[in-house]
């Protein structure tokens, strides 16, 4: 199998694998006061500071969390609900219109539940957001901005955002900003002290950690109301007994991608412009979707013309080829990647795209297998795409 | 074979699907989206494509160990069956919108789109036999009989179709899946419309074609009986709901007879007025063998599970007639005519029409 679809989750490195099964081996609830909980709150703490030494966080601004999903909400709705309970005119929430579903469907929620009003900035033909268009709106209403997130970097087209900028202008109004980093870790360099974020969204099976955990950095100023209320375990803001095998097991792989990084960027990426050129070849009429330079090392997205993107994943997936569309299921059908629309592409080339991401067990291999199938795939699909009657 | 399994989350699906691996098909489960708005849950027997139908149809190809995929038919399904289905009330006619289904989407939409993806046929799970001779027959189990609703499918459609299921009883089928571990072999059978999950086909059209009132009129006297808001929501055999304000004078039950949308009338009339002895039907399909030259001698039925009569059908340049033997009562304009050659190996489907008069 060619499994292209990394961006979707990558297998878990050796060294978390191992940390996991080790720990899951060991008894013990971190919150015990026995010697067994303390074994267990060790580790937990350790794994704290392996964390935050490598994303340039302080420990006490590491939130576990049951991964980025549960971290996106938390940042988004606590820290709105927090700076709305400080200052009740505090109802706007500023957001891109890219950002995954875990941070769209929270902000669309606090509009539709808790009378948020929401700015959505745009984007440009490669999904890049414009500080400027941030400072524009914050020098509107920045008496009544609860919060800004944007993301680090697209899960779809790959396009990495100018954050560090973003978090200034948020700063220059005092508004929290938080991103979601998610795909960016470990696939670029993320310090979360220096880009001035208030908040960071990260997981671990992105980047070979265990599916189900993940954390938010929040900064030690910033408030935020919690989401799961029980035992308080996570300075207040979060609470459920700590998943010490899989904390473990993601601070192994957060500091094994992050200390990795560099190298990493650098061979994936040349496999990834590789596989971009190699696909331009097979199929002339593409078009590579993103920003080409400041994008994610090992994503690759692509518009087929004339083609259906779930129907080439079919044709490639029964050749042992594994890519996402890229669109997510609403009510169980697929409908046009709202990231697609937001960089301007119509229905039918939003429909027509598929993306192949590069991941740490990545080889040419995986690349040859792409190409040999994908000419017959685009034919087939294209046949089949021909069939449908004009809406 | 690389054949595609159309799977409705159903439990005939299921098993049509099963026999296809286990005949040695490489086999892709798809489930179609046909609702554009679909509910979370099915409730009982009613209502289709809901998101639980396509995780208990994903499950079952799980079970299968094939993939799996969702194809989105909404728009195509809305345009070929439910404004289809719409626009035949609205024009006096009485539509069945599973064979419209069959013949737009299943047999036609998802049909060509997996030919064009390399796919060589489809399987589906409904009741009838098609076998090498490429002949349509009746299901073994009679009740659960669906060939009236395939026999719409052309030579062509039907050369890339498989029915694994023909030769089964639907108790047959449930037991197999339990066999099989397929969880849905309890699923409760699926009737009524699929896309009318509430059952309430009157309030769906009034929906959409709004309230249109008008007379109904005693077909012997003249006379105006009663009024209706609607000449599309009545069918022709129909007798409940007629609310008349006059009874008749003999004070027999009366019936709905026809449908006038011209004038937005409603005519009944007694019981022997809906007797009918020919029959006219248009966009004749003929598969049970070459088409005839003259009359032949067979069986029709006139309405999903309705009975057969004997009949003497001919081809003509503007459709088929039917010489019924004897008379049938509440034959509505828009159900389809099916011909039968009876057989002892399965009643063999000849041909089929719609119903015009």
């Amino acid at each position: 199998m060619a499994y292209l679809d990394h961006a979707a989750t990558t297998p878990m490195l050796d060294e978390a694998l191992e940390a996991y099964v080790a720990t899951a081996r060991e008894v013990g609830n971190a919150s015990s006061l026995h010697a067994a909980g303390r074994r267990a709150r060790r580790r937990v703490e350790e794994s704290r500071e392996r964390v935050a030494a490598v994303l340039g966080a302080r420990p006490s601004e590491v939130i576990f969390t049951g991964g980025g999903t549960e971290s996106d909400n938390l940042a988004v709705k606590g820290i709105f609900w927090a700076r709305r309970a400080a200052r009740a005119e505090r109802v706007r929430v500023v957001s891109s219109a890219v950002e995954h579903h875990a941070v769209l469907d929270a902000v669309d929620w606090l509009a539709g539940h808790e009378g948020a009003e929401v700015g959505w900035l745009p984007v440009d033909a490669a999904g890049r957001l414009d500080p400027e268009r941030l400072r524009a709106d914050l020098a509107a209403h920045g008496d009544r901005v609860a919060l800004v997130t944007a993301m680090w970097a697209n899960n779809e087209v790959g396009t990495v955002q100018p954050v560090a900028e973003l978090a200034a202008v948020a700063a220059e109004h005092g508004v929290p900003f938080h991103t979601d980093a998610i795909q960016a870790v470990g696939q670029v360099p993320v310090d979360f002290a220096a880009s001035g974020v208030a908040a960071l969204t990260v997981t671990g099976h992105k980047l070979g950690g265990p599916i189900g955990v993940g954390a938010l950095l929040l900064a030690r100023d910033v408030a935020a109301t919690p989401l799961l209320h029980g035992g308080g375990q996570e300075r207040d803001v979060r609470s459920g007994t700590l998943d010490t095998a899989g904390i473990v097991a993601f601070a192994v792989a957060v500091e094994a991608a992050v200390k990795g990084q560099q190298e990493y960027a650098a061979r994936v990426a040349a496999l990834r412009d590789e596989l971009v050129e190699r696909v331009r070849q097979a199929v002339p009429e593409v078009i590579f979707n993103g920003d080409p330079a400041d994008r994610l090392p090992g994503n690759a997205h692509f518009s087929f013309p004339g083609c259906e993107g779930d129907a080439l994943l079919l044709l490639l997936d029964a050749q042992g080829i594994a890519c996402s569309t890229g669109s997510a299921c609403s009510a169980g059908v697929a409908q046009p990647s709202h990231v697609l629309l937001a960089l301007g592409a119509d229905d039918d080339r939003a429909r027509s795209s598929l993306r192949f991401t590069l991941g740490h067990t990545s080889t040419r291999a995986d690349v040859d297998a792409l190409i040999a199938a994908l000419p017959a795939a685009v034919e087939r699909a294209r046949r089949a795409a021909a069939l449908r009657t004009p809406r | 074979m690389r054949v595609l399994a159309a799977m409705s989350g159903g439990v005939d699906s299921a098993v049509a699907a099963a026999r296809a691996v286990e005949a040695g098909h490489d086999v892709t489960g798809v489930h179609l989206a046909l609702a554009r708005n679909p509910q979370t849950y099915r409730t009982g027997a009613r209502g289709c494509c809901t998101l639980e139908d396509s995780r208990d149809a994903r499950r079952a190809a799980d079970v299968l160990g094939i993939p799996f995929y969702v194809w989105d038919m909404a728009d195509r399904f809305h345009e070929d069956v439910v404004d289809d289905f719409v626009a035949e009330y609205a024009a006096g006619r009485t539509p069945n919108p599973c064979l419209r289904c069959n013949e737009k989407i299943k047999f036609a939409a998802v049909l060509d789109r997996a030919v064009a993806l390399g796919f060589d046929a489809v399987v589906t799970g409904h009741h009838a036999r098609l076998g090498a001779d490429g002949l349509l027959r009746r299901s073994v189990d009679a009740a659960k009989d669906q060939s009236y609703v395939l026999a719409v499918l052309t030579r062509a459609q039907l050369d890339r179709s498989i029915f694994p299921l023909g030769d089964s009883t639907k108790a047959e089928v449930r037991a197999e899946a339990a066999r099989r571990g397929l969880a849905v072999a309890d699923k409760p059978d699926s009737h009524d419309i699929c896309f009318i999950a509430d059952g309430d086909t009157r309030g769906f059209l009034s929906q959409r074609l709004g309230e249109a009132p008008g007379e109904v009129v005693d077909a012997l006297t003249g006379a105006v009986v009663g009024s209706h808001t609607g000449a599309y929501q009545y069918t022709v055999g129909q007798r409940r709901g007629l609310h008349l304000d006059r009874p008749a004078p003999d004070g027999r039950p009366r019936y709905v007879l026809s449908i006038t949308p011209k004038t937005n009338t409603v005519t009944v009339g007694p019981a022997e007025a809906l007797e009918v002895a020919e029959v006219r039907a248009t966009r004749p399909v003929w598969t049970g063998g070459a088409r005839p030259d003259g009359p032949i001698e067979c069986e029709v039925q006139l309405r999903a599970h309705g009975d057969v009569v004997p009949a003497t059908v001919s081809l003509h340049a503007d459709g088929l007639h039917a010489d019924l033997r004897r008379p049938v009562r509440g034959v509505a304009a828009g159900q389809a005519i099916v011909a039968y050659r009876p057989d002892p190996a399965g009643d063999v489907v000849l041909g089929s029409a719609t119903i015009t008069a």
